[in-house]
């Protein structure tokens, strides 16, 4: 399970929060909201290990991440506002690099029936730059099936996604937590998810 | 959650798949990699041009000459390095994948080398032809190449990882790099000579040798530090 005990970040001159305290266990989805600016992506890139917390401390497994790092990304993956998709490779190409160095299982057809599911069928073999803005996502958010990671720390996972997409990540997550995952989650929208337990944080 | 899917995925599996995908990347953005070429093919050709037909000259400046040319050629291919996985995020992705670090860096080097050091490399003695440089002086020059330029691109990580998402960062990568160039410079280009001279060049290239396996212990983990930093 994740621990946070007093986090406090600090953005220039501006302390956006301090004094954080939350755990997320088995079966927790963590939505985290809040306006424009108020710290949500720097919580998410300190909770996945990428920015150092001005103060406090996040651990996983009573251990903190800092001293894991390795063994901490083996359990867990991030989808950020980047989708870390390659132009020049295909959908295909890009999500079999992605499971390789996640440590996943990059089976041929486990990929291909990844992409099916996100609705990429017949655009496997397309080089990544002709794909529209959601389908790119589609690819990255396909990374999801394959890598058996517990949490998933995933900023704004619906953006530029179609309404279909989004029910199929909502699917998606609530499979997550059904079988005993960890979910930490930034979005403007309103999370639908029929099992686990949802909580909130309000960041002002 | 069920684990039985994961495949026990080994350092050089996690080694071979960054080359193989930055080589595929390198092969559909050819003229990215043309230009570093070109461009030492053309710095290393305008001097004859410029200095005149005088054999003699030509042959003492003809190891200095290649040699700064594949240092500055190397310079300007540097930015490409880690530049691009930052924009799209993969770079982050991969500071953030199971697998250490610095051998993520050593393949993205390794296969950097191979599309802008090793075709300097290779076309090293043909430009060498230019300012008469004799049999042994060619393959001295090419041999101190084949074992310098990795040196120039494990350390040019280094400096391509600081500098990464900074304004102005070309600049900033050659103040920061070329100094550190300086000793594989000297000890690449004093070989040539030293075999010219019949000196011979086992000291010289002993020495660049030793540079390379400094920089292959130390350049990967250096250059994965600059790359968590620069990502914060």
């Amino acid at each position: 399970m994740l621990e946070v005990s007093n986090l406090e970040c600090v953005r220039g001159d501006r302390r956006l929060f301090a004094g954080m305290n939350f755990s997320v266990q088995p079966g927790e989805l963590l939505h985290v909201h809040g306006p424009n600016g108020s710290g949500k992506t720097s919580l998410l890139r300190m909770l996945c290990g990428l920015a150092a917390p001005a103060e406090g401390e996040i651990r996983w497994n009573g251990e903190s991440i800092r001293s894991l790092r390795e063994d901490y990304c083996k359990e867990m993956t991030y989808f950020g506002h980047l989708a870390g998709i390659k132009e020049e490779l295909t959908a295909l190409e890009n999500l079999r690099v992605a499971v390789q160095l996640a440590g996943g299982d990059s089976a041929e057809d486990g990929l291909l029936d990844a992409l099916d599911r996100m609705g990429l069928a017949g655009r496997e073999d397309l080089p990544a730059k002709v794909l529209s803005q959601g389908q790119k996502r589609r690819v990255a958010l396909a990374r999801l099936l394959l890598c058996p990671t517990r949490l998933w720390i995933l900023d704004e996972p619906f953006t530029a996604l179609d309404v279909t997409a989004v029910k199929m990540v909502q699917q998606l997550l609530s499979e997550h937590l059904h079988n005993g995952g960890m979910v930490v989650l930034t979005t403007h929208q309103e999370v639908d998810i029929p099992a686990g337990t949802v909580r909130r944080i309000h960041l002002n | 959650m069920n684990r039985a899917g994961s495949v026990d995925f080994s350092l050089w599996g996690a080694f071979r798949c960054i080359v193989a995908r930055d080589l595929t990347l390198a092969m559909r953005r050819r003229a990215d990699v043309l230009t570093t070429l070109f461009f030492f093919v053309i710095v290393v050709s305008l001097f004859p041009l410029g200095i005149g037909p005088e054999m003699a000259t030509l042959r003492i400046m003809a190891p200095g000459v290649v040699w700064v040319a594949a240092l500055l050629a190397s310079m300007l291919s540097l930015e490409r390095m880690f530049s691009a996985d930052y924009r799209d995020g993969t770079l982050e992705q991969m500071l953030l994948t199971p697998q250490p670090l610095p051998v993520l860096v050593l393949g993205k080097v390794f296969a950097h080398w191979l599309v802008s050091g090793l075709p300097l490399v290779l076309i090293a003695p043909l430009l060498g032809v230019q300012y008469d440089l004799p049999p042994e002086g060619l393959l001295i020059l090419a041999v101190s190449l084949l074992v310098g330029t990795p040196v120039l691109s494990l350390i040019g990580a280094i400096g391509a990882g600081l500098t990464l998402g900074v304004r102005g960062g070309g600049v900033l990568v050659s103040l920061l790099v070329l100094p550190l160039y300086i000793p594989v410079l000297i000890f690449g280009a004093g070989g040539v000579d030293a075999a010219m001279s019949g000196l011979g060049a086992q000291a010289h290239l002993s020495l660049l040798g030793a540079f390379l396996l400094g920089a292959l212990i130390l350049a990967p983990w250096a250059a994965g530090a600059a790359l968590r930093i620069s990502m914060e």
